[in-house]
C-alpha cells in the first residue's frame, strides 16, 4: 500500500506549488487560497493502483492543504513502440518489433504527475 | 464560479504543475547514484515476490566469490533482521533496513543506512528490497541495475500479472529450478511470458541447491559492473 506514500508526496507537492504562486504573487495579507481539486495523471505502468490512491487521498487529506479538494485521476494507457520506426507494438505479445528486431520502449504509461491545481480565490 | 459542485460565488484559479509527485525520491536516488558511482559500487535493487529466494541468492554469491570481491548488503524486511543476520553470516557486510508499515524501501531509508555501513573497497552493493511484486518498482534507489528474483513455484504467468516489476527489470534470476521436476511447470511458458513483459528478457536460470546457474551470474554482475564504470570513464 505505497498509495498512502504517493499521496503524502502529492500533498507536499501542492502545498509547495501554491507556496511558490504565493511568494510569487506577494500578497501575504490574503489568506492562503483553498485547494480546490487537484488532477493528476497516473500510467497503466505505474504500478499504482487508482482506486486505492483515491482512497487514500480520502483519509489523509484532512487537515492538509488539500483537506477541501477534489482529486481528479487521468489513467494513461501503456504505450509500447519501436524506438526506430515508432510501430506501435501490441500489449500482450513479445515487446520486440516485428519489422526492426528493436526492444520495444515504453513511450506512455509509467508517469505519476500531479498535472494541475484548481485554487480557490475569492 | 464553480462548475463541479455549485458552491457559489467562488473564483477558481488554475495552477499549472505539471510536476513528477515522486520527484524528492528522484532526487534522493540520484543523490546516492552519486555515492555509489565516486566509490566504484555496482548497486543491485534486488527485487521479488516474498520467499522467492532473494537471501539464497545473495548467500550462493557470496560462496562462490569465495571472499574474493568485497561486497555489501542492506536488507529490506517489515519486521525482523533475520535476512541482514543472514548475509553477515555468509560473509557480507550488511545491515536491516526494517519498514514496518512500508511496503518498500525508498531513496531515503537507503541513504541513511548507506552513511552507517562501512563502504571502504566494496565493489558490489546488494538491496534486497521488501518481498513484494508492485510496490518495489515503483521507487528508484538510485541502483544501476534492477534485478527479480522469480522462483519457479509461482508458476507462469506473474510476469503477465505483475508487469510493471517485469517491465523495469534489468535482469530475472529465475530461482529454485531444482523443484521444477516435481511442479509440472515449463520452463518455455515463463520464458514466454517474460518476453511479454521485458523488452530485453534477460534471464538466468539458477538454483542455490546444486548451484546452477551461479557462475552465469556472478558472469553478468562482473560484465555489468566493468560496463558501468567504462561509461563514467569515458
Ligand atoms: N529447493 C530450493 N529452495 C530454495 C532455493 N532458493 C531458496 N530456497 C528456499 O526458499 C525459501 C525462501 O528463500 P529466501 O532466500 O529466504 O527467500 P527471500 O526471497 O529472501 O524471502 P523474503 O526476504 O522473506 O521475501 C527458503 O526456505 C530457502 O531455503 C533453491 O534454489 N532451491
Ligand atoms: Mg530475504
Ligand atoms: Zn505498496
Ligand atoms: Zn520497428
Ligand atoms: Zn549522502
Amino acid at each position: 500500500m505505497h498509495e498512502y506514500s504517493i499521496v503524502q508526496s502529492l500533498v507536499d507537492s501542492v502545498a509547495a506549488a501554491v507556496g511558490a504562486r504565493e511568494a510569487a504573487v506577494r500578497t501575504p495579507v490574503v489568506p492562503t487560497p483553498v485547494v480546490h481539486r487537484v488532477d493528476v495523471s497516473i500510467g497503466e505502468l505505474a504500478g499504482v493502483d487508482c482506486a486505492l490512491l483515491a482512497t487514500a487521498f480520502e483519509v489523509f487529506r484532512a487537515g492538509t492543504i488539500c483537506e477541501h479538494a477534489a482529486l481528479r485521476i487521468d489513467r494513461i494507457a501503456a504505450l509500447w513502440e519501436c524506438p526506430r520506426c515508432h510501430a506501435a507494438i501490441v500489449r500482450g505479445g513479445f515487446l520486440r518489433c516485428p519489422s526492426c528486431n528493436e526492444p520495444a520502449h515504453l513511450a506512455a504509461g509509467d508517469e505519476i504527475v500531479l498535472q494541475r491545481i484548481e485554487l480557490e480565490v475569492s | 464560479m464553480c462548475q463541479d459542485c455549485g458552491c457559489g460565488d467562488v473564483n477558481l484559479v488554475p495552477l499549472d504543475v505539471q510536476q513528477r509527485i515522486l520527484a524528492r525520491n528522484e532526487d534522493t536516488a540520484a543523490h546516492n547514484r552519486k555515492h555509489f558511482l565516486e566509490r566504484g559500487i555496482f548497486a543491485i535493487n534486488l527485487m521479488g515476490s516474498p520467499g522467492s529466494g532473494k537471501t539464497a541468492v545473495l548467500e550462493a554469491t557470496a560462496a562462490a566469490f569465495e571472499g574474493g570481491r568485497k561486497l555489501a548488503a542492506l536488507a529490506g524486511d517489515l519486521a525482523t533482521e533475520n535476512d541482514a543476520n543472514r548475509l553477515t553470516r555468509a560473509g557480507i557486510r550488511s545491515r536491516a533496513i526494517t519498514t514496518g508499515e512500508a511496503c518498500h524501501l525508498d531513496a531515503e531509508l537507503v541513504h541513511h543506512e548507506l552513511h552507517h555501513l562501512d563502504l571502504a573497497g566494496v565493489e558490489y552493493l546488494f538491496i534486497e528490497n521488501v518481498g513484494n511484486l508492485v510496490c518495489p518498482a515503483v521507487y528508484d534507489l538510485g541502483q544501476a541495475k534492477n534485478v527479480v528474483a522469480l522462483s519457479v513455484t509461482e508458476g507462469e504467468d506473474k510476469p503477465l500479472k505483475y508487469p510493471t516489476m517485469f517491465a523495469k527489470a534489468d535482469l530475472v534470476l529465475l530461482t529454485k529450478v531444482d523443484l521444477m521436476p516435481y511442479l509440472g511447470i515449463s520452463l518455455d511458458a515463463i520464458l514466454d511470458s517474460l518476453a511479454r513483459a521485458m523488452p530485453v528478457p534477460n534471464v538466468i536460470v539458477l538454483s542455490t541447491r546444486g548451484g546452477l546457474g551461479v557462475d552465469d551470474w556472478l558472469g553478468w554482475l562482473e560484465r555489468n559492473r566493468a560496463m558501468a564504470f567504462e561509461e563514467v570513464m569515458a
